[in-house]
């Protein structure tokens, strides 16, 4: 399937739109329906895409196996860091009212960061998950 | 959608199952969508179909693709599963009514968040990323832990032979 000549130009075509739709399901979900976890699944899928037409290995060049596992476990290190910035401005924890002079910012602000770091863990597990079954199939299907 | 199950249950080949299922899972999208949850409809689309397809292809890829036949008749589970189902029935008659306002889940901590004191215009969010701050980072972890365990289940076994038959479930 890797060799399909239409695929591929299809996909060069379709995969930026759907890494910019990701991006706006990321930031437009304080306004309409969308987030971290549906913004990291989106992104997968056009790397996964990416990785179905150029193959696994290509992929594995543009987003290598470090990168993937760093996001792995670097979300869910965001998300924590912004409970902790809650308590070092003096709130509780995961308490986004004190990260702002302006409360309402504030939650602007934390619910911004919390969601960029569902969206890194979510997508890298994705990632990984599929760079697991490909190369273990031994093709690049 | 009901003619997508019942062909899923009857077909024994793996790939149209896959196939089926994403089918179905765009269905259940379509219907979240009709009972205005865009966000569970968005999800539902992109794992459901998206990448739970791929990934349940790529297990194809591994085993055999006819399902095998059944060692005996499955009658005990069909029963059970045919009265749960129909205790399941059975309980959603004592719900009350759809989008009614005087139903108890819109009385006790719904009304709370509508004032929504974090302005953030969708509600969903607000709930999920603020008010209920400490269940997402648990859901983060949650999904970070099955993608640890996943990378110790399969990089040690990157010599032998492989064995994906019982990877199938966690995609």
């Amino acid at each position: 399937m890797s060799n399909d000549l239409v695929l591929r130009v299809i996909g060069r075509l379709l995969i930026p739109f759907i890494l910019l739709f990701a991006l706006y399901v990321q930031f437009h979900g304080d306004f309409g329906p969308g987030g971290g976890f549906q913004a990291g699944v989106i992104i997968a899928a056009g790397l996964i895409f990416f990785a179905l037409t150029h193959g696994v290995d290509t992929a594995r060049k543009v987003v290598p196996d470090w990168l993937v596992e760093t996001m792995l476990a670097s979300g869910v290190l965001i998300y924590a860091g912004v409970g902790l910035a809650g308590l070092l401005f003096g709130g509780n924890y995961l308490d986004y009212f004190v990260l702002d002079h302006n409360p309402v910012h504030g939650q602007h602000r934390g619910i911004f960061w919390v969601e960029v770091g569902v969206a890194t863990t979510v997508s890298g597990v994705m990632l990984k998950i599929y760079y697991m079954f490909a190369s273990r199939s031994g093709s690049e299907d | 959608m009901a003619i997508a199950v019942f062909t899923l249950i009857l077909t024994r080949n793996l790939f149209s199952v896959i196939v089926l299922s994403g089918i179905y899972s765009f269905l259940m999208a379509t219907i979240l969508v009709a009972l205005d949850a865009v966000d569970v409809a968005m999800t539902e689309a992109s794992v459901g179909a998206g990448i739970s397809t791929v990934l349940l292809l790529g297990a194809l890829h591994l085993c055999k693709s006819e399902e095998a036949k059944h060692a005996h008749k499955p009658w005990l589970p069909l029963a059970v599963s045919l009265s749960t189902g129909a205790l399941l029935v059975y309980g959603a008659f004592g719900l009350p009514t759809f989008g009614d306002p005087a139903a108890p889940i819109h009385q006790n901590v719904v009304p709370r968040y509508m004032q929504n004191e974090t302005e953030v215009p969708n509600v969903v969010t607000a709930v999920l990323a603020s008010f209920r701050g400490y269940d997402t980072l648990g859901e983060t972890t949650v999904v970070f832990t099955a993608g640890a365990g996943l990378i110790a289940l399969l990089r040690r076994r990157k010599k032998t032979e492989p064995e994906g038959m019982q990877r199938k479930d966690d995609a």
